[in-house]
């Protein structure tokens, strides 16, 4: 950084303490994430239990959950997304002020999870927006989504609002502002995904019966 | 179809001339109760106009004529003996074999008499343009919401219903999604897991966004 | 008026999704289409009631529904019976040991399947607890939708977590126990959970005591809930309310006395019936109950037998019932939870359908909150004690 560490440590003894500007946002910030008090399925239970005596969210600063968008920076999508409630989700991130960051909570909001089969389940928010901090289980436990706020708290810290040129600060700069929102169609959602988060993956294991004729040409496709 | 299935509570060994046992938690079993359908079903036929033959005991249930389903079951609901005044269950299920046809489940108890269910079941002409059977909205409240489903997932018409919309998916939707024949829209099989045929479809996915990114 | 030049075809102008509608009344109001959720603090998930305000009085409702509906049941028609016991887990999220007896008690009957003593009186304590944890929290709800800010709340989750410590040490999970088979139980409980089990018995009647000094008799609860949202026996009947809310109404069923499933023939509890249907009854109904079911706990904790947990007959790979139906309903904490179960002899169900307590019991919701203030149709909804995974399925 600006300051040198050891220059530092030198002044610290002497009573005088040097910081940068960001240092002290990004403490400000890691220490006061606002949840959006937003619940959707049994995920939220466990949400709520971290909120609670026991596991004590309030430790990180994090357990004023808001109910409104506008004063929220963090997003817990803690269940299941449905198709009838994905353009809410959108709708409700795009009301978020940045810097916002979006926690995937449970097998459900990461990729549908055991409902994944269902006709009107969503399989994986990050299909419309972007997640930061994906927690798997089924619920995952309190101590999991504690584990996720200090891992975006890691986040912010890394994050360099003067270097623009930094990759993270990049990402964040480049979003668009409104993330498109989906229509309910006549069979499914339209689009089904937002094609700039989302690409299909590409299946990475050959076929065992099919042979390995069927992907051979695809990999060469490909190239 | 529908066949019976002996009440599974029985044993294995009733004797063919019985009456077909009550189902399920048939406490009172020594006199013929009230829910006996053999007897139930001739008591209907005599006290409510119009239903000779248009009621049947088929298995554990009583299938009642779409044509006469709200005399019987106001029958049901106010008969002195019956009461069956609680309309627990209503649900829909849908038969390809051996005939096409939509089955509306009713599940009946009585809360001043404690005993039921009675399982009544009541079809549809066919599964396509006249899936209609008549509402019993007017008789228990308790249908108003399950028929709402029961038209969203299977499309069946209650006619008489006061507000027959879609409830548990959204207006726009076409497809009545739990009919046996729907076929989810193909998005989950882009993800590679390890069951072949998925893995077949993502590649042919594999080739038509090839295609289409015109590689 | 139309211009005479203006094509005929001309699209009509698309109708505004919230509109006012100008109403003849005394103070020449208009009336107000207010949407409150999916996202809404006091939904209780993600539900949406679509109200009709004339100033702030309630003059019509529609709840919307289906933003969790996750496909529970075409998901059962398709897995292995035993694969969909982890799927009742998730209907009703805050008791999902009673959702696995509902299961567990449909396919028995459709099968013939016996369960062992010991299984039986494992199955009555973790459905009790499971009903002591729900009302409990469901009072700490409807006290944070009457405005007392997070401290009751956070009190019952207190001690619902020491109860789901008990659910965790035996089944393995917190929430989502998985914990019935057909014919029996998956593990048996050590001498040590059932000490902890006892230890907790034992102190929860000192919780209710201080949580009815401190609630109960609260005058804001009282005035806010006395009165208010009143639901008469005669429709509580028609409309196929069950559980709590039907008692608060004085119907005098409990599913537990009427079918005695299970053991439950054996144990002394009673059912508290409430007089007058409103929303205190309600929650006063829940308390009430909470003192029954630590009734039936240690009856059932005296009494419990050693011996095997699980019926030996009952395959648990390829299980295949014969062909039949089966409807089986148990008294879950929200009401009268019922399974329907079509077999045709396959390995996964023909038609499985869900009979949901909450999601009846809401059909009368604007009954009940027809005149009220819009605040009060919040505890009003509070008080019919909804769960979304079981509502939506
Ligand atoms: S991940 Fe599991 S616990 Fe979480 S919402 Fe999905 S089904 Fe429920």
């Amino acid at each position: 950084m600006a300051v040198d560490e050891g220059l530092k440590r030198e002044l610290a003894r002497t009573g005088v303490v040097t910081t940068t500007f960001e240092a002290i946002y990004n403490w400000g910030r890691r220490s006061s994430i606002w949840p959006l008090q937003f619940g959707l399925a049994c995920c939220a239970i466990e949400m709520m239990a971290t909120g609670g005596a026991r596991f004590d969210l309030a430790r990180f600063g994090a357990e004023v959950f808001r109910g409104s968008p506008r004063q929220a920076d963090l997003m817990i999508v803690a269940g299941t997304v449905t198709k009838k409630m994905a353009p809410q989700v959108v709708r409700l991130w795009n009301q978020m002020p940045e810097p916002k960051y979006c926690i995937a909570m449970g097998a459900c909001a990461i990729a549908g999870g055991p409902f994944k089969e269902g006709y009107n389940v969503l399989k994986g928010i990050d299909r419309f927006i972007p997640v930061d901090v994906h927690i798997p289980g089924c619920p995952p436990r309190p101590e999991a989504l504690l584990h996720a706020i200090i891992t975006l708290q890691e986040k912010i810290d890394h994050q360099h609002f003067t270097r623009l040129s930094h990759p993270i600060a990049r990402e964040i700069d480049e979003r668009p502002a409104e993330y498109p929102i989906p229509r309910l169609g006549k069979h499914d959602l339209e689009p089904p995904a937002n094609p700039v988060v989302w690409q299909p993956p590409e299946p990475v294991r050959s076929l065992p019966i099919v042979g390995q004729g069927a992907l051979a040409p695809a990999k060469e496709g490909k190239a | 179809m529908t066949e019976p299935a002996a009440p599974p509570a029985a044993p294995a060994g009733t004797p063919p001339a019985a009456p077909p046992a009550p189902p399920a938690p048939a406490k009172p079993a020594p006199p013929p109760g009230p829910l006996d359908l053999g007897p139930l079903v001739a008591r209907i036929a005599a006290e409510v106009p119009g239903t000779a033959g248009l009621v049947a005991a088929e298995g554990p249930a009583l299938v009642v004529d779409r044509r006469v389903l709200l005399e019987v079951m106001r029958f049901l609901r106010d008969d002195k003996t019956l009461r069956l005044d609680f309309l627990s269950n209503l649900c829909a299920v849908d038969w390809l074999k051996p005939v096409a046809v939509l089955e509306v489940v009713y599940h009946l108890f009585s809360v001043e008499k404690r005993h039921g269910p009675l399982t009544v079941k009541c079809r549809t002409a066919n599964r396509t343009d006249d899936a209609v059977v008549p509402s019993v909205v007017s008789l228990w409240r308790s249908a108003e919401y399950q028929e709402r489903e029961a038209f969203d997932l299977y499309g069946v018409i209650f006619a008489g219903h006061p507000d027959l919309r879609r409830i548990l998916t959204w207006d726009e939707l076409t497809d009545f999604p739990m009919r046996k024949d729907y076929r989810p829209p193909d998005n989950f099989e882009w993800e590679p897991t390890p069951h072949d045929e998925v893995l077949k479809r993502a590649a042919a996915h594999q080739a038509e966004r090839r295609e289409k990114a015109g590689g | 008026m139309r211009d005479v030049d203006e094509p005929v075809g001309a699209a009509p102008e698309p109708e505004p999704r919230y509109k006012l509608t100008p109403v003849e009344s005394a103070f020449d109001q208009q009336q107000l289409e207010v949407s409150i959720g999916p996202q809404h603090p006091s939904t209780h998930g993600v539900f949406r009631m679509d109200v009709t305000l004339d100033g702030e009085v309630v003059t019509k409702l529609k709840p919307v529904m289906g933003y969790l509906h996750r496909n529970h049941e075409q998901i059962a028609e398709r897995t292995t019976y035993l694969g969909t016991m982890p799927f009742t887990d998730r209907l009703d999220y805050f008791g999902s040991l009673a959702n696995n007896w509902g299961y567990a008690l449909t396919v028995e009957k459709l099968a013939g399947i016996t369960v062992p003593e010991r299984a039986e009186y494992l199955r009555v304590i973790m459905c009790e607890l499971t009903r002591v944890v729900n009302h409990t929290c469901v009072a700490g709800f409807l006290l944070q939708d009457l405005g007392a800010w997070m401290t009751p709340l956070v009190w019952a989750l207190r001690e619902r977590e020491k109860v789901l410590d008990v659910f965790e040490s035996v089944t393995g999970a917190r929430m989502m126990c998985n914990y019935f088979r057909f014919g029996g139980v998956r593990v048996d409980m050590t001498d040590d959970d059932l000490a902890v089990v006892q230890k907790i018995i034992d102190e929860y009647p000192a919780f209710l005591d201080e949580f009815e000094a401190l609630m109960t008799k609260n005058e804001i609860l009282q005035q806010r809930c006395q009165g208010v949202g009143v639901l008469s026996k005669e429709l509580a009947i028609s409309a196929g309310i069950s559980g709590p809310m039907a008692r608060a109404s004085g119907v005098p069923y409990d599913v537990r006395k009427v079918d005695k499933y299970g053991i439950y023939d054996r144990f002394d509890f009673k059912v508290p019936l409430g007089e007058k249907g409103d929303v205190f009854d309600r929650y006063y109904m829940r308390v009430l109950e909470v003192a029954e079911s630590l009734k039936i706990l240690r009856q059932a904790l005296k009494d419990m037998p050693k011996g095997p947990i699980q019926d030996p007959k009952t395959k648990i790979r390829n299980f295949r019932p014969a062909k039949g139906e089966a409807y089986g309903r148990i008294e879950s904490p929200k009401g009268e939870l019922g399974f329907y179960i079509v077999s045709q002899g396959d390995k996964s169900p023909y038609r499985y359908h869900v009979r949901a307590p909450s999601f009846v019991n809401l059909t009368i919701l604007e009954d009940m909150c027809l005149g009220h203030k819009l605040a009060d149709a919040i505890v009003i909804l509070g008080a019919v004690d909804i769960v979304l995974g079981e509502v939506d399925r």
